[in-house]
């Protein structure tokens, strides 16, 4: 496993940890179709919690949040169409969720949530 | 995380606006969003700011930021909000405090590494200011002499955007401008330089004392162009509001220099003929920029080999002639400059222009094109036209030629007595007061105005024309010292207007 892709796995850890952490409810993790990769897919018992989580080692390229970018966005969305036909799921309201995680070597590893980020 | 505000002017034209900025920050994905119909160079701004915001040592906020430029239908140009945006930003985090914010315009552009840059236009984005009621402003440091002009608010220097930060939380003071020295600028060359030319100088002295526009008509070497640059140095020097005007024109065409900003002299501008129409009237892409005829405001506006220029370019001077100002309507709205220039045209007789008329070789069709491609509209606007003759003796007599400061000495005068006579109605010079006036309420008795009756019957002149020539005869007496012209007075200047020089 490439160290990037080990980093991105200890940030997923972290975060459905965050995520259970506040009461959520983890339905899926790495999801994949065709389209893409869902990370994390929960509920809160109300609506269904779409997360993107982006984790980098440092600020030099930006913060992890930002390269959560329109077309990153759109793409999470179509995959979620996906998500919702293969579990048959018929309505229900939906939040996409952004968990930006920075683990700059050194210092603890801090999560940032923007709910409903797009 | 907060809201913030801070403010800077958006300027159209010489006509400033106060934009409010305002910037929210939090609720979503980082990234900055900028609204209010910012411009290229305003939008890039963005990326501007934060590079200079964490080059400076500060926090950049890790959130959505919504920038705002208030009101939000006006059109903003330029990078001079740049500043602003980034106090307004740090205002949001606490960084810098709202009350340090309020009251305050901040001017300038930003380099990534925090350094402040200059802008264009300082001086009318404080003349806005002050209208709007603002009472401190911080500028670029190489703006501040330029900004010391607007008097009636605090105005700071500041090199970079540390200085600012430290300065709006009161750690430290900015600079101060100095007191505003009058720049003497380059005193103009000496009327006693030109040999003989009786006629045209006395065309210049008449042109100086009432404000008249002037074609010199000569063969090439006769001293028109010397005369043109000396003329400038028997115009007083300009009243503060119109130093002002005139200093607005040249901040927002970059002309203005860093030292000595408020030049008393007044300004001359000799466009060369083959200049483009943006160049002459002003122009440009999106809001227009001031031309030659505005950067000649109060000043001289010199078209030497007037012919060469082109009936089209020289018909263009027509309307800011007559109106002291150029409207000039782009896709982004119109803009008005002040154009209330003398005009100073120069032209050779005929194309092959020898010393001595006899000795031309034009066909006289082609004598009658080239001075016909001044127009009759044109024309009809210049009061004066002298003829120069070749100079015939190469004889220096320095006590017969008189120097500039003795015709400036008589200019003065009689420009002072047409401003004690105009005082109370708002003008300053003949050549403003507008002919029904002249008609009416300083009418002169019908001996003296039977040479224009004659001219108008004959179809010499036209009534415009009379008028100017009116005009013209006032300042003649106003030179002479007389109260009001007479017959004799009115004739000559028929004389000066209507002589087959052109």
């Amino acid at each position: 496993m490439a160290a990037k892709d080990e980093l991105g796995r200890r940030g997923e850890d972290l975060a459905v940890e965050y995520l259970t952490q506040r009461g959520l409810v983890v339905l899926s993790r790495n999801w994949r179709c065709r389209d893409g990769e869902l990370d994390v897919v929960a509920t809160d018992q109300e609506r269904l919690v779409v997360c993107e989580v982006k984790t980098r080692s440092g600020t030099r390229y930006g913060e992890p949040a930002e390269a959560v970018d329109g077309r990153k966005a759109a793409r999470i969305r179509r995959v979620t169409q996906a998500w919702l036909a293969a579990h048959q799921v018929r309505w229900c309201e939906i939040r996409f969720d952004v968990l930006a995680v920075l683990a700059e070597p050194g210092r603890p590893v801090t999560v940032q949530h923007y709910e409903a980020a797009f | 995380m907060g809201l913030a505000r801070a403010w800077s002017v958006a300027l159209h034209g010489v006509e400033g606006h106060v934009i409010e900025i305002e910037a929210d920050v939090g609720g979503g994905l980082p990234g900055v969003h900028l609204v209010g119909l910012p411009d290229a160079a305003l939008y890039e701004s963005k990326d501007r700011v934060r590079a200079a915001v964490v080059n400076s040592g500060r926090n950049w906020p890790n959130e959505r930021i919504v920038l705002a430029l208030s009101p939000a239908t006006l059109r903003k140009a330029g990078s001079g909000f740049d500043l602003a945006l980034a106090c307004a930003i740090l205002g949001t985090s606490g960084v810098v405090a709202q009350g340090a914010l309020d009251g305050t315009v901040l001017l300038g552009e930003l380099a990534l590494d925090g350094r402040l840059r200059p802008v264009r236009g300082v001086l009318p984005c404080l003349l806005a200011a002050r209208t709007a009621g603002m009472r401190r402003v911080v500028v670029p440091e190489a703006g501040l002499e330029e900004a010391a002009l607007v008097e009636g608010l605090d105005v700071y220097g500041a090199t970079s955007l540390t200085d600012v930060l430290s300065w709006l939380h009161g750690d430290r003071a900015l600079r101060r401008p100095g007191p505003v020295t009058d720049a003497g600028g380059d005193e103009p060359p000496d009327m006693a330089d030109v040999l003989g030319q009786d006629d045209a100088r006395q065309a210049c002295e008449i042109a100086a004392a009432g404000g008249h526009h002037l074609l010199l008509i000569g063969p090439p070497g006769t001293g028109k162009t010397m005369l043109a640059q000396r003329f400038v140095g028997l115009l007083p020097a300009l009243q503060p509001d119109e130093a002002l005007a005139l200093a607005a024109v040249r901040s927002v065409a970059g002309r203005l220099p860093a030292t000595g900003a408020l030049s008393r002299v007044p300004p001359f501008v000799a466009p060369h003929h083959s200049s483009s129409m943006a160049a002459l009237v002003g122009g440009g892409s999106g809001i227009a920029r001031p031309g030659a005829v505005s950067l000649a405001h109060r000043g001289v506006l010199f078209i030497d080999e007037a012919p060469e220029m082109g009936a089209r370019m020289l018909d263009a001077l027509r309307t800011p002639l007559e109106e002291g100002e150029v409207r000039l309507a782009r896709a982004e709205g119109t803009v008005r400059y002040p154009a209330r220039f003398q005009l100073v045209l120069a032209a050779n007789p005929c194309p092959c222009a020898p010393a001595h008329d006899r000795d031309c070789v034009c066909p006289s069709l082609v004598r009658r094109r080239y001075l016909g491609r001044l127009s009759g509209p044109l024309l009809d606007r210049v009061d004066l036209r002298a003829r120069l003759y070749p100079v015939t003796a190469f004889t220096v007599d320095a006590g017969d030629t008189e120097s500039t400061a003795t015709v400036r000495a008589r200019v003065l005068s009689a420009r002072a007595a047409a401003g004690r006579r105009w005082a109370g109605l708002g003008w300053r010079t003949n050549a403003e007061v507008p002919g029904p006036v002249l008609r009416t309420r300083f009418a002169l008795p019908g001996a003296a105005v039977r040479p224009l009756d004659a001219g108008l019957r004959a179809g010499e002149l036209t009534a415009r024309g009379a008028d100017r020539a009116l005009r013209v005869a006032w300042t003649l007496s106003d030179l002479a010292g007389l109260d009001r012209p007479d017959q004799e007075l009115v004739e000559t200047a028929l004389f000066f207007r209507d002589r087959r020089a052109a």
